[in-house]
């Protein structure tokens, strides 16, 4: 027979030997190249790899109103051809060495991560060809038209998915007037209206090496990655930064917007403009959030909706914080003829949260799991290489993962409270219902 | 799509995703950085030491799945795992996981066909916590009926959330329930919505009496941890549990594919889908040395290992007829399984034209072996992805734990970059011409209807 409650003093006593030795963060070093693209490192030896993550300000929140998706295309297309290479001698090229090469865009960001063996001539290869790539893309006519079809179907795909639709229409909703508006892989009619000069134009306007950042971690040391970062941004020119990024406007009061869609759940989301990069406010929201809606299935709103009442595989909330304010969101999905009584709960719990803030035990405990977790955050080079594009890329203090703890522990119950009650208002919450609603 | 996850879905381990997916091998090397013991009671351990990071990963895999239930039963062991967190005679329902939050950890569970298994990732001084709770719900698990009414619903929105909702996973359900006549494989994980439905508790409890002792399981411990202190950590918490007299499950073999079929399926939907599957053998410890699944799984590359694969090459960049496609094949398997490839077709192509130069392609594998050029990306790519594997600390148990409980031996873990590499064209011709033939074929279409949805 196991008898708990000993074990679990046991365990503080445990958390207590833990948290007194610390866990060295990553030794970051940092540097610019010769045009000016912000570098970030840290060695990893342990593994005969390296991890590379560029980025750049170029992400759908960049698009011109009338080209939405041009980001999402250039990005695409860059690996479609690109110094005196084909694509198809680009993805040849970097398969039979075995590197792996990953190009996505979001609203802040388009970013390129690659992967490869740190053997020299491999590394050399991979980087050579992942330097044209950002560089030198030529952005072949064929290779527009193919993938612009592609974004057509892909598109087409996500209008028959409730859970797509109900997150693009939320956003739209949230964001209106702003950049933000903008989904990242763009609208129809936008991709459509896409000519080759528009990529050319985005890509000498937005690539340029002041707009970018290289992460780097692997098994090379300083003076070679150093080299691989030059090698990487060459044949950009210095160029600028993107232009800062609007703030977002609260929406003056509630907005509803619902989709019928012949589905057996209604998806709802509701919420706010939330938190920017770097804002005081992040670790108060980012600590409450985990209480509220982000730590699985000990969060108030998984209790409520889920545990208690079997109403929705899950029911969250998030913040995600951006260049801007990024959004406030709480979700969930469930059957049609229950969306009523879930959006209820959903609701009145947020309410008092933000009414009521945190109990001191929730919010020690939120702590616990945050702080005694942090390990788990670089616990390898992927992680790692993450974590240093976001710093670099949101210009965070070099220092950020080492206080990080420190930053959660300093959050008071008053903090979360005060922070929920300043960026969360109730009354006027941008709400969206994709379902089912003829019953 | 053969996992579920307990959680939001923390692992996207699909059998329908690029070639070779989930099943790369690991370094030459691993075995030796693998320890082992078996307590007593039948349990059984491995430990990977990985030091890189002050972290450990715990698993406990048990020998029981969608494919281990009988027809009118499934989605018994998907729904036990999520009554797993409902509590013990010590613990209240959800309390497990407030333990494992307040010591750092993240945790979750999936059900696949041939396994149930449950993990926490903690700072690798906790581990006695992960023992100490996950001993517990493996002998003393309490099935409460109030709890199990609404967990029974959850996995209904589950299941409406994942399948029903989607187009593309309502055929791939069909599918399977086309392509396996017999076999269990032909059930969904999450359970047919009739079976959810007539669901009893005392199912349940049988369900859990049946599988869930220590000579059924395997627990699998990676990271900062030294094997000697694992083992005895082990014996503290599971040695006591009593070995159980288990009933082995009662596998219906599946006839031989005789003659083509199709199915098409018309929903409210934008995109065609396509899918088409070839029965394939499995790795089986009756027969290690069999080459096939090796082959197969060089083939999968061949046709989907990346944009440079023949694929996404010819279909996608060259002809123009896909708009994306992929091959899914997973060894893996306690059963003799399915080689599947599906596509879109891309803009104004239709799926007609997409199946027929997905079987130009076919003919051509069957016709004339693979360039040597072809072989050898193939193989640079398997030794790179084993480097880059190991990277994850939670992938290297799960490889191991996976490799135990279908019945395989984890040793092979460290053999298979090897075994893939020593396949030749020769080899990739024979399992080619062998298995993707028209009497062994499934095909399953997606043929959009009008979604008719008025603007709210």
């Amino acid at each position: 027979m196991v008898d708990f409650l000993p074990a679990r003093i046991c365990l503080l006593l445990l958390g207590l030997c833990v948290s007194a030795a610390t866990v060295a963060a990553p030794d970051i070093q940092h540097w610019l190249t010769k045009n000016g693209a912000r570098v970030y490192f840290v060695a990893a030896h342990e593994l005969p790899m390296v991890s590379i993550s560029l980025a750049f300000d170029a992400g759908s929140a960049r698009d011109p109103g009338n080209r939405l998706g041009l980001a999402h295309l250039t990005n695409t297309l860059m690996e479609e051809g690109a110094g005196d290479r084909s694509g198809e001698q680009i993805s040849e090229g970097l398969e039979s060495i075995g590197a792996q090469l990953q190009s996505n865009n979001g609203r802040d960001m388009s970013v390129f991560e690659l992967r490869t063996l740190s053997d020299p001539n491999v590394l050399d290869t991979s980087v050579g060809i992942l330097g044209d790539v950002i560089g030198r893309p030529q952005f072949p006519a064929a290779a527009l038209e193919r993938e612009r079809d592609r974004v057509l179907v892909a598109l087409q795909r996500q209008q028959q998915s409730p859970r797509d639709l109900v997150r693009q229409v939320f956003f739209k909703s949230l964001f209106a007037g702003h950049p933000y508006s903008k989904p990242p892989m763009g609208e129809a009619e936008g991709v459509k209206a896409i000519v080759r000069q528009d990529l050319i134009d985005f890509h000498r306007r937005y690539f340029v090496a002041a707009n970018g950042v290289v992460a780097i971690v692997g098994d090379l040391n300083r003076q070679r990655a150093e080299q691989i970062a030059q090698r990487l941004v060459a044949a950009l020119p210095r160029g600028g930064a993107a232009p800062g990024m609007s703030d977002v406007s609260q929406p003056a009061g509630p907005r509803e917007s619902s989709i019928d869609f012949p589905s057996q759940q209604s998806h709802l989301l509701m919420g706010q403009p939330g938190v920017a990069r770097g804002d005081p406010d992040y670790f108060p929201l980012y600590v409450g959030n985990h209480i509220l809606g982000g730590s699985g299935l000990i969060s108030r709103l998984a209790v409520e909706i889920r545990e208690k009442r079997g109403l929705a595989y899950s029911a969250y909330s998030y913040f995600v914080a951006m260049r801007a304010r990024g959004p406030f969101a709480v979700g969930l999905q469930t059957r049609n003829d229950q969306l009523e009584t879930a959006a209820d709960i959903a609701a009145q719990t947020l309410v008092r949260f933000v009414e009521q803030g945190p109990t001191a035990q929730e919010l020690e405990a939120a702590k616990k799991n945050i702080t005694g977790g942090f390990p788990l955050l670089i616990d390898s080079n992927s992680k790692i290489a993450d974590y240093l594009m976001h710093i670099g890329f949101y210009e965070l203090p070099l220092n950020y993962l080492q206080e990080y703890p420190a930053n959660i522990e300093a959050v008071t119950v008053d903090d979360v409270t005060d922070a929920f009650r300043r960026r969360v208002d109730p009354k006027r919450l941008v709400r969206v219902i994709v379902g089912d609603n003829s019953g | 799509m053969h996992i579920f996850g307990n959680r939001l879905l923390v692992l996207m381990l699909t059998a329908l995703s690029v070639a070779g997916c989930g099943t790369l091998p690991k370094q030459p090397d691993s075995a030796e950085q693998v320890h082992e013991t078996t307590l007593a009671n039948g349990l059984k351990i491995l430990v990977k030491v990985d030091r890189r990071a002050p972290i450990v990963v715990s698993q406990v895999w048990y020998k029981v799945g969608g494919s281990y239930e009988p027809s009118g039963r499934t989605g018994l062991s998907h729904v036990l795992e999520h009554m797993m967190f409902k509590g013990t005679e010590q613990l209240g329902p959800n309390e497990f996981s407030r333990v494992i939050a307040a010591n750092g950890g993240r945790e979750n569970a999936f059900t696949g066909r041939d396994y149930t298994a449950y993990f926490q990732r903690l700072e690798k001084s906790r581990l006695p916590i992960s023992f100490k709770l996950e001993s517990d719900r493996m002998q003393n698990l309490k099935l409460n009926l109030g709890e199990f009414k609404k967990e029974v619903e959850v996995v209904k929105e589950e299941r409406r959330l994942r399948t029903d909702d989607r187009p593309e996973a309502q055929v791939y359900e069909k599918f399977m329930a086309t392509a396996f006549r017999a076999s269990n494989y032909r059930n969904p994980i999450i359970g047919w919505p009739q079976d959810l439905e007539a669901m009893q508790l005392q199912d349940l409890e049988a369900w859990y009496r049946r599988y869930y002792a220590p000579n059924n399981a395997t627990l699998v411990v990676a990271g900062d941890v030294d094997p000697d202190e694992v083992f005895a950590l082990a014996e503290r918490y599971f040695g006591k549990l009593p070995r159980r007299e288990l009933a082995p499950a009662a596998d219906v073999a599946e006839p031989p594919q005789d003659a083509p079929r199709r199915l098409e399926l018309r929903l409210p939907a934008k995109v065609p889908y396509l899918l088409m599957g070839f029965h394939v053998p499995s790795m089986n410890a009756d027969d290690p040395d069999n080459w096939e699944p090796y082959a197969l799984e060089i083939l999968a590359y061949i046709l989907d290992g990346g944009k440079s694969a023949r694929l996404p090459r010819r279909l996608v960049r060259e002809q123009r007829i896909a708009s994306s496609v992929g091959v899914g094949y997973d060894p893996v398997s306690r059963l003799s399984t399915l080689l599947i490839i599906n596509g879109h077709p891309a803009n104004g192509k239709s799926i007609a034209e997409l199946e027929a130069a997905l079987q130009a392609e076919i003919e051509r594998l069957k016709a004339e072996p693979v360039s040597p050029q072809e072989l050898d990306r193939v193989k640079a790519q398997i030794v790179a992805s084993n480097v880059f594997e190991r990277d994850s600390v939670f992938y290297q148990a799960m490889k191991l734990g996976e490799l135990e409980t279908v019945g395989l031996d984890w040793r092979l873990e460290s053999q298979m970059v090897d075994r893939l590499r020593a396949v030749t064209a020769e080899q990739v011709l024979r399992v080619a011409q062998k298995y993707l033939v028209s009497e062994n074929m499934t095909v399953a279409v997606l043929a959009p209807q009008a979604i008719g949805a008025r603007d709210g």
